[in-house]
């Protein structure tokens, strides 16, 4: 295990940031930190890197003992959200002082930044300050920064939350590919499931300052431990009691089964490919999303009687047995 | 431009034709005359020592009303920087007179000293460097100080690599007034100081001596000296300015 938090809390005056977090982060893997804001995912990465201290707890990067070594003893490369860079200094010297501190031979220094220049893709921008980058382009800059020093782990907070959409969804495929080639222990934090379930190898959901599930992509969306996880995952909604993926609802027309709950077409829209209904039912409006053929197959229209059910082997959280969770996250 | 020519520029061409009045021997006889010399000396170099006293105690005052959140007497300090900003300099004169004059309660007596010509600088410059750097940095990125200390530097070279080179232009701004108003300063001096001739004489009262002597010229062309000795301290302080950025 390349890194391990042992029971760390954390407050901030009367606010609880992290209570009693226990995580394992294993070696060589990218693992994402998902959590709403001020959930303490943040706060965790911070205390990781030794930019906050822990009130109590224990955090050891590859075996050593680190809760007491300050930021510079690390070995950490952390990135932040809003790039954290040296304006002052070109690019190419961006990426150099981490080797400059270390005090490095200057050949070494100069072909190690363009090693990572070109890594990065910003060979041709070696020489303008970072005030004439654009986001994306300061992003990469500030990976290559923390590159350069050969972190034990690579640290980031937020890294795309900055951008724009697209940028964004460019530098995750990016960052995804870059890390299967450089293969450093990284730990990102994110707020936008989609970029966690894309990128990551492992997920850890924090939520309230404690950890509420740790799992592959595929566990977290398809076995999630509570409503909490279910709900940040992805869109849900209810149908009885159960809660359920909207696409994991199936409609029909026929003769009503024990099973299915009847209801009424209130509202169609349409997203692309994706049509979402909306059904009321006796006691609650239930969304259900199909494909355009699926829909289409059905051949109903705002108004119709329609059965809804959930298709089978299907996990459904219990909508009344977890009350808070829901109000939580409504 | 034109708002600008009007305002500074033909002022000082007043200042520099009125000079050469009489001549460059005349002009620089004026300003080579010993009494006058002395004073120009006096006062250049004491707005230059009181300057270097600014450019390290201002930044420290800016850091600590700035960066130091424990420390209790913030918002006091807070406003009593600004008060040489606000008082008539011969009202702080006064204020000098009496806490270091002849009568000083502390048992400090400083009249009629060179002493008293440095502390009156200090005090009305105190605020330039202070008030110059603090919105500076306060808008500073925290964050780049913690990539650095991340990639491993010490406080001390954070400091120096990463804070002081944002810091620089705005210490050199505040550098820079309070080097001109120190050799411009009259008021706050004058009562303390004694103008003594050769001693403690400084340029400013020099200059409405010749004045009340109906010496024009040599007024004027102690003026142009100073004019002179500003403009090359103002470009001196832009030169290092550039020079610390760049070397970040």
């Amino acid at each position: 295990m390349s890194i391990e938090i042992k029971n760390v809390a954390k407050r901030f005056g009367g606010f609880v940031a992290l209570d009693d977090v226990s995580v394992s982060i294993p070696s060589g893997q990218l693992t994402a930190l998902l959590g709403p804001s001020g959930g303490g995912k943040s706060t965790l990465l911070r205390i990781i890197a030794g930019l906050e201290r822990a009130d109590s707890g224990r955090v050891e990067i590859e075996g050593l003992d680190a809760t007491d070594l300050p930021p510079q003893k690390r070995n950490v490369g952390f990135v932040f959200q809003h790039y954290a860079a040296f304006k002052h200094l070109s690019v190419h010297r961006n990426v150099a002082f981490g080797l400059e501190i270390r005090k490095r031979p200057k050949a070494e220094i100069r072909s190690r930044v363009e090693e990572l220049l070109a890594l990065v893709h910003l060979e041709q921008f070696a020489d303008r300050l970072p005030s004439q980058l654009s986001g994306g382009q300061r992003q990469r800059m500030a990976l290559a920064r923390a590159l350069a020093v050969q972190p034990t782990v690579l640290l980031l907070d937020e890294p795309f939350g900055a951008l724009d959409a697209k940028v964004r969804k460019e530098l995750r495929e990016w960052l995804r590919r870059l890390h299967d080639e450089v293969h450093v222990t990284t730990v990102f934090v994110t707020h936008d499931q989609e970029e966690a379930l894309e990128v990551a190898d492992e997920i850890v959901v924090i939520n309230e300052g404690r950890v509420e599930q740790i799992g592959s992509p595929d566990d977290l969306y398809d076995q999630p431990a509570n409503d909490f996880v279910m709900r940040f995952l992805g869109p849900v909604t209810q149908l009885g009691d159960r809660l359920v993926r909207p696409h994991d609802l199936q409609i029909h027309t026929g003769a009503p089964d024990p099973a299915d709950v009847t209801g009424r077409i209130t509202r169609i829209t349409r997203i692309g490919f994706e049509i979402r209904a909306e059904i009321t039912t006796s006691d609650q409006i239930v969304t259900v999303t199909l494909t355009r053929n699926e829909f289409l197959s059905l051949n109903v229209e705002a108004g119709s009687t329609v059965q809804v059910r959930v298709a089978p082997q299907i996990h459904a959280g219990s909508a009344t047995g977890n009350r808070s969770e829901i109000l939580r996250a409504t | 431009m034109l708002w600008f020519s009007l305002l500074v520029l033909i002022p000082l061409t007043a200042v520099i034709v009125t000079a050469s009045g009489n001549g460059w021997v005349e002009f620089w006889r004026a300003v080579t005359n010993e009494q006058t010399a002395a004073a120009i000396q006096l006062t250049v170099g004491t707005a230059f020592l009181v300057t270097l006293v600014n450019i390290v105690m201002g930044t420290m005052i800016a850091w600590v009303l700035v960066r130091d959140e424990r420390f209790f007497g913030k918002r006091a300090l807070e406003v009593l920087i600004d008060i040489p900003f606000a008082l008539p300099t011969i009202v702080a004169g006064l204020v000098l007179l009496s806490l270091y004059g002849p009568d000083s309660p502390l048992g400090v007596n400083i009249a009629n000293t060179r002493v008293a010509v440095f502390l009156a600088f200090l005090f009305v410059t105190l605020p330039f460097v202070v008030r110059t750097v603090q919105p500076v940095l306060t808008e500073l990125d925290r964050e780049a100080e913690e990539a650095a200390a991340s990639l491993g530097a010490s406080r001390f070279t954070i400091f120096r690599r990463i804070i002081l080179p944002s810091l620089t232009p705005a210490i050199a701004a505040g550098a820079a007034l309070s080097f001109a108003r120190g050799v411009s300063e009259y008021g706050s001096l004058v009562l303390l100081s004694g103008n003594l001739p050769m001693r403690t004489e400084v340029t400013s009262v020099r200059i409405l001596s010749s004045i009340e002597n109906d010496n024009l010229e040599s007024a004027a062309a102690v003026a142009a000296v100073l004019l002179a000795i500003s403009f090359v301290v103002i470009v001196a302080v832009d030169v290092i300015q550039r020079r610390v950025v760049r070397r970040g």
